[in-house]
């Protein structure tokens, strides 16, 4: 009998993840709903002026986005968390790690990419031109998985805390600001006409610096709420 | 050379020793204070362009470096106490994040009230002052976390992780008027070029930081001793004195 090596354990995680998400799709639904109404109420309560939209647009969608991720954080550790699964994956001879990245990528399919798919839509509500809203589109594929990164760190610090939705977003959020920053600003500067190359760059710099660290953060956080 | 510094690891030995420690620390940071102020307010020149103005300064960037350079040594402490297992660390940790919060809010209200006559505003979104900010969320976030977990142990260890992750924010505050070129000024002192302002202006803005220096020691090593006797309180050792035998009454 051959064990399963790595590479079989962060497949079985995400196919997991996945199907549970599959089970559940109103649970997975609700944050991209969320998105799509904050997204629509500043229209709203700012007023239709096309120019006004135009500039506010990208701030507005990212910190959508932003928040969108945050409310599915609680999701990614706490079912397994209270059924003892997380206390399995501790358990068995794979790297903790290589797990986390696996549970932070299922994560990032069900709560960011239909953030992604969707943005074109809602940059179209805000008047957004065909090319601001590829760099929305193309900033927020770059950026939406090291919000997942970032933020599974969070979710595994407030694991079966009391007040943890709470707590996770005053947690979480202040680390969220580079991505803000870049990701907006990639669509500010497109639409300025100075090209937005430099923002996506740095925004891609963020996904591999996190990518590299904070599946081991996130990993010794886990053993911490576990122990 | 024949003190054993690890004996003070224990929360025992480094409480009288924190008792000891601190009058001397808190003269060293009023008379360093005081010559500071004095330097700064009276003897240093009057910038040609700022006014007078300028002279907060001698508050401002003493409290902002105290509030970097603090966060850094809690996240070692931190990092200690999670890779030695040494309980006094966690304290020590504890003990700092208060401190370290103050300065950074400290930092933030005196560089307003600078920035009022100087730029014309209280506040505006530039890239250092907005990672000052963060900094002090992160504060608040380490101690959020602390206080929100019950279990002690998994307490300082999750804000110990928060502690270490949120370091990536202090080189940002650093280089930040490197790397954006935004309102804030370049730093006027750099370990590796000449000071860009008088000698008197310097020294007292080196006797503030050194005597803020003192100050955070001193109030670092007093909260720890709270922070000592708060958590081992029913530890032998840690009886009131009036009451020596109180474990064989009860």
């Amino acid at each position: 009998m051959t064990r399963p090596g790595m590479w079989d354990a962060l497949c079985g995680v995400v196919r997991r993840d996945l199907l549970l998400a599959m089970r559940r799709r109103s649970d997975a639904a609700m944050p991209v709903f969320f998105l799509v109404i904050v997204a629509s109420l500043f229209p709203l309560g700012v007023g239709p002026e096309p120019a006004v939209l135009r500039t506010i647009g990208p701030g507005v969608l990212w910190v959508a986005a932003l928040l969108a991720c945050l409310l599915s954080l609680g999701r990614v550790f706490t079912a397994d968390y209270l059924d003892g699964v997380l206390e399995q994956m501790v358990l068995i001879a794979q790297p903790l790690p290589v797990l986390v990245v696996g549970k932070v990528f299922a994560h990032w399919v069900i709560a960011g990419v239909p953030v992604v798919l969707l943005s074109p839509l809602l940059g179209l509500q805000f008047g957004l031109d065909g090319e601001a809203v590829a760099v929305l589109a193309l900033s927020l594929l770059l950026g939406t998985p090291t919000l997942s990164m970032i933020g599974a760190i969070g979710a595994a610090l407030v694991l079966g805390v009391r007040g943890s939705g709470l707590l996770v977003a005053l947690l979480v959020l202040p680390l969220y600001v580079p991505v803000l920053i870049f990701g907006a600003g990639a669509v500010a500067s497109s639409l300025a006409g100075v090209g937005a190359e430099a923002n996506l760059s740095l925004l891609g710099a963020c996904l591999v610096l996190s990518l590299f660290f904070a599946p081991w953060a996130t990993a010794a956080a886990l053993r911490i709420a576990l122990e | 050379m024949g003190i054993n510094w690890l004996k003070y690891s224990a929360p025992q030995a480094f409480y009288p020793l924190a008792g000891k420690l601190i009058p001397w620390f808190s003269v060293v940071a009023a008379l360093a204070v005081a010559a500071g102020l004095y330097i700064g307010l009276l003897v240093a020149p009057t910038d040609f362009q700022q006014g007078e103005s300028y002279r907060i300064i001698f508050v401002h960037v003493p409290a902002a470096w105290m509030s970097m350079f603090l966060y850094v040594v809690m996240a070692l402490w931190a990092a200690f106490g999670m890779g030695l297992n040494a309980r006094l660390s966690f304290m020590m940790a504890q003990a700092i994040a208060p401190t370290g919060a103050m300065f950074t809010f400290l930092a933030l209200l005196t560089g307003a009230m600078w920035g009022k006559p100087t730029w014309g505003a209280w506040w505006v979104w530039d890239a250092r002052l907005t990672s000052e900010l963060i900094l002090l969320f992160q504060y608040a976030g380490v101690m959020l976390l602390r206080t929100s977990i019950d279990d002690l142990r998994r307490a300082d260890r999750a804000s110990g992780v928060f502690a270490l992750v949120g370091v990536v924010n202090i080189p940002i505050i650093y280089f930040s008027v490197k790397w954006w070129n935004t309102l804030h000024q370049g730093a006027s002192v750099s370990m590796t070029a000449a000071p860009k302002m008088a000698a008197t202006m310097l020294t007292a803005m080196l006797l503030m930081t050194f005597g803020f220096w003192m100050y955070s020691v001193a109030v670092i090593l007093a909260r720890s001793r709270c922070v000592i006797l708060e958590r081992e309180q029913l530890l032998s050792w840690n009886k009131p004195a009036s009451m020596p035998d109180a474990v064989e009454v009860r």
